[in-house]
C-alpha cells in the first residue's frame, strides 16, 4: 500500500472539548460520568489514605501501628520470613545470588538494544537452573546443605514456578509432536498421558504426591515432599503445554509440511527448522497464558504444607502479637504476584512484536 | 527354559530389592541417631502450639515437646527439623515414616489410637471446645443458646462436637461456616453471628483480634474433651516409651520443683527422686536407650512442663491461658505423670 502524501492535519482539542465529546455527549453519559466520578472520588481517597497516608511504616511491634491505616510494619518485620522461609540467615546470600542472576538475565530483555541480551536470556533458561541446582540446596563445592524443608516464601514460589515452566515446555513439545506422530504406540502413549493428566485437578495431583505416594513407596525410599510436588506440577503442566503447542502445530498450513518434504528434509530437520519455529511463535500468547496460570497455581502447595509466599503469610497473620494484619498480608501477596505475572506478560508481548514476521493478517 | 529361569531370577531379585528396606529397617531411635536430628510434624501455624516467629524459628508448646525429645536423645534441643503438616496429611506423614513424631495438636480418640497404626504417647495439653459470645446478648451459660447463629470453622471436629452438643440438649442453632480461623473471627466481628465456637485454647487469641476485645466474653462451658498430645507409629515400643517418658519427665520435674534455672543446683540434691530424674543416680536413661542424664538435658534445655506452658500459652503470653486442667494434680489440675523410678 502506498504511503499517503500528507499526514492528516492534527486536530487540536481543548480539554473542555474532549470532555464534552467523551464524557458528556448525552444526558445519560453525563449521568454515568457523574455517578462513576463520585464513586471513584469517594473510594480512591480512603483506599489511598489506608495504603499510604495513614499507614505505619516505621516502628518495632504492633503497638506502633495506628489502627486507622495499613500496618506495613508487619510486612517489613516479617519480610525475611516471607522471602526466604526457614532458609538459615547465614546462607541467604546464596539465594540472593540467584535473585540477582534472575534479574541480570531477564531485566535486559525489556531494554531495547541491550548488548548480548539474547545470550542473557539463553543463560537464564539453561545455565541459571544449573547454578541454582548447586547453589540453593548446597551440599557440594564446600557449601553447607540446606534441606528443602527449610525453603519457603517467595523463593519457594519462584523455584516451583521456574522449574515447572522450563521443564514443562520441552516435555510439552515432545508430547505434542508425539500426539501427532504416525507411530500408533507413541501416539497412544502421548494421548493417554495428556488426557489423564489434563483431566485431573492440580490439587488432586499434589495431594496424591504428598499423601498417597509415600504409602506406596517402600520404607526408607522417601524422597522429599518438595521434589514430589515439583514432579507433579511439571507433569501436570506439560500436559497443558502439549495441547497449546498442538494448536500451533495444527495451524501450520499443510503446504509447509509438503514443501519441507519436497526439499528432502528428514523428520527432525523438518520439525526443527520449518514447523516448530512457526508453530511456537504462533502460540506465544497461549504458552504465556499457561505460564502465568501455573505461576499462580503454585500457591496450591499450601494444602500440602509447603510454605510458599502465601503460606508464610497465612501462617503469620494468626500470630496473636499482631492485631488484624490479614488484609496487609494478602495485599502484599497480591502485589508480589502482580509484579511477576505482569512482568511475564510484558515480556511475551515484547517477544511477539520482535518475532512478528508479518504472517498474521 | 533358559528364559523362564532368568524371569524367575529377576522376580526373586525384584522381591529382594523391595523387601530389603523392610528387612534392614532400623528402630526409630537408631534411624534418628543416624540422621542426627529428629523429624517432627507440627501445624503450619497455630498460635501458642506451633508457629514460626519473626526470625523463622518455630515456637509453641507442640514445638517444645519435640525439642524435649531431641534434648533427651542428643543433648541438643536444636537437633530437630520441623515438617509443617495440614490436618489431612498429618497421620499419613507419620505412617509413611516421613516424620518420627507427630506433635500437631492432635486429639486423642479411640479410632485414631486403635485403627490407624498409631499410638498416642500422652497429653501435653488438655483442651476443650468453648464459646466466645457477644456481651450484649446477656447470655451467661451455653444452655441459653437456643436458636443462636454460630460462626465455625469448616471441616474440624469442632463442627461435629457442636452438633452433638445441641442435639443432646434439644436446642436449635444456625451454623455459619468459614474456611479459616481468621475469617471466622472477622465474621464474628462483623456481627454475622452471635457466638463463635472453637477450642478454648484459641478463643482468647481470637478474642484479642477483635477491635474491642472487651465487647466479647468466653462462656464457662466446655462441650468436648480434646486431649492433645504427641503421636508415634505403632510397632516400635522403645520409641513409644521414649516419647512418652520425655513428657513424663517434664511433668515430674515440675512436681519436684526442678526448673531450667535451678537444675544445676539440683544436681547436688539428696532427694532420691530428683537424683533419678537428673541421672545422678540409677540407670533410668539406659532402660529407655537414652543417656542417663536425659532428664537433666530436657529440663536444662527446654524446661519443665510448667515453664513450657507459661512460655507458650501461659498468662503472660498473648494467649493468656490459665493453667486450669493443665495444672499439676497437686494444684487442682489433672497433669499427672507416673513416678520415674
Amino acid at each position: 500500500m502506498a504511503e499517503p502524501m500528507l499526514k492528516p492535519p492534527k486536530i487540536a482539542i481543548s480539554p473542555v472539548d474532549w470532555m464534552r465529546r467523551n464524557l458528556f455527549s448525552s444526558w445519560y453519559n453525563s449521568l454515568l460520568t457523574i455517578v462513576v466520578g463520585y464513586l471513584v472520588v469517594t473510594s480512591v481517597g480512603p483506599v489511598f489514605s489506608w495504603l499510604f497516608f495513614e499507614a505505619t511504616f516505621l516502628g518495632t511491634d504492633s503497638s506502633d501501628c495506628t489502627g486507622t491505616g495499613a500496618c506495613w510494619l508487619f510486612i517489613s518485620q516479617r519480610l525475611n520470613f516471607f522471602i526466604y522461609g526457614f532458609y538459615p540467615d547465614e546462607f541467604q546470600w546464596r539465594v540472593n545470588i540467584m535473585f540477582g542472576l534472575l534479574a541480570v538475565c531477564f531485566v535486559p530483555q525489556f531494554i531495547e538494544g541491550f548488548p548480548w541480551r539474547k545470550w542473557f536470556g539463553l543463560f537464564g533458561l539453561t545455565g541459571l537452573p544449573v547454578v541454582g541446582y548447586f547453589l540453593v540446596p548446597g551440599g557440594s563445592f564446600g557449601l553447607e546443605a540446606v534441606e528443602s524443608s527449610k525453603w519457603g516464601g517467595l523463593m519457594l514460589t519462584l523455584i516451583l514456578a521456574y522449574i515447572g515452566i522450563i521443564a514443562s515446555l520441552p516435555i510439552g513439545i515432545v508430547l505434542a509432536l508425539g500426539r501427532r506422530s504416525e507411530m500408533p504406540i507413541i501416539r497412544g502413549i502421548c494421548v493417554v498421558f495428556i488426557e489423564v493428566w489434563r483431566a485431573v485437578p492440580l490439587i488432586t495431583v499434589l495431594f496424591m504426591a504428598s499423601v498417597m505416594l509415600p504409602l506406596f513407596l517402600p520404607d526408607g525410599m522417601n524422597f522429599e515432599k518438595l521434589m514430589r510436588a515439583l514432579i507433579g506440577i511439571t507433569l501436570w503442566q506439560s500436559a497443558y503445554m502439549a495441547e497449546v503447542i498442538r494448536g500451533g502445530l495444527q495451524a501450520i498450513p499443510r503446504g509447509q509440511y509438503e514443501a519441507a518434504d519436497a526439499l528432502g528434509l528428514g523428520y527432525w530437520k523438518k520439525t526443527g527448522l520449518i514447523i516448530l519455529p512457526q508453530a511456537l511463535k504462533m502460540v506465544i500468547p497461549g504458552i504465556v497464558n499457561t505460564f502465568i496460570s501455573l505461576f499462580k497455581d503454585t500457591t496450591l502447595v499450601l494444602i500440602i504444607g509447603l510454605f510458599d509466599i502465601l503460606g508464610t503469610v497465612q501462617s503469620t497473620i494468626t500470630d496473636p502479637a499482631w492485631q488484624n494484619v490479614a488484609i496487609e498480608g494478602y495485599v502484599f501477596v497480591a502485589f508480589c504476584f502482580w509484579v511477576f505475572c505482569f512482568g511475564i506478560s510484558r515480556y511475551s508481548q515484547n517477544l511477539e512484536r520482535k518475532l512478528d514476521t508479518g504472517h498474521k493478517t | 527354559m533358559n528364559n523362564t529361569k532368568s524371569i524367575a531370577a529377576g522376580a526373586v531379585m525384584l522381591c529382594g530389592v523391595l523387601a530389603a528396606p523392610f528387612a534392614s529397617a532400623a528402630t526409630t531411635l537408631e534411624s534418628v541417631k543416624e540422621k542426627g536430628h529428629l523429624q517432627c510434624g507440627v501445624t503450619s501455624g497455630l498460635p501458642g502450639f506451633s508457629q514460626p516467629d519473626d526470625k523463622g524459628n518455630w515456637t509453641g508448646i507442640d514445638v517444645d515437646t519435640c525439642r524435649a525429645v531431641a534434648a533427651a536423645i542428643f543433648g541438643d534441643a536444636q537437633a530437630v527439623e520441623f515438617t509443617p503438616l495440614t490436618a489431612k496429611e498429618r497421620l499419613t506423614a507419620l505412617q509413611s515414616g516421613e516424620i518420627d513424631v507427630l506433635s500437631r495438636n492432635t486429639t486423642w480418640t479411640l479410632t485414631r489410637d486403635a485403627s490407624l497404626g498409631l499410638n498416642f504417647t500422652g497429653t501435653n495439653y488438655y483442651d476443650g471446645q468453648g464459646f466466645l459470645i457477644n456481651k450484649e446478648l446477656g447470655v451467661d451459660d451455653a444452655t441459653e443458646l437456643n436458636g443462636a447463629t454460630i460462626c465455625i470453622q469448616a471441616g474440624t471436629t469442632t463442627e461435629l462436637n457442636l452438633s452433638d452438643y445441641f442435639r443432646a440438649k434439644g436446642m436449635e442453632y444456625q451454623p455459619i461456616v468459614f474456611d479459616t480461623s481468621e475469617q471466622t473471627v472477622q465474621g464474628f466481628a462483623a456481627g454475622r453471628c452471635d457466638v463463635l465456637t472453637s477450642d478454648r485454647s484459641q478463643l482468647a487469641a481470637l478474642r484479642s483480634k477483635l477491635t474491642d476485645p472487651s465487647s466479647a466474653k468466653i462462656l464457662p462451658n466446655t462441650i468436648s474433651k480434646e486431649p492433645l498430645g504427641p503421636v508415634v507409629r505403632q510397632g516400635d515400643d522403645q520409641w513409644f516409651n521414649i516419647v512418652k517418658w520425655v513428657l513424663f519427665a517434664q511433668i515430674n520435674a515440675e512436681e519436684l520443683g526442678i526448673t531450667s534455672d535451678n537444675v544445676d543446683k539440683m544436681l547436688k540434691s539428696d532427694n532420691p527422686n530428683v537424683q533419678r530424674l537428673l541421672g545422678t543416680d540409677g540407670d533410668m536413661g539406659a532402660k529407655l536407650g537414652l543417656p542417663d542424664d536425659f532428664g537433666y538435658q530436657i529440663v536444662k534445655l527446654v524446661g519443665n512442663y510448667g515453664e513450657m506452658y507459661n512460655r507458650n500459652v501461659g498468662p503472660d503470653t498473648p494467649l493468656g491461658l490459665d493453667r486450669g486442667l493443665n495444672a499439676l494434680w497437686t494444684e487442682g489440675g489433672i497433669m499427672y505423670a507416673p513416678p520415674l523410678r
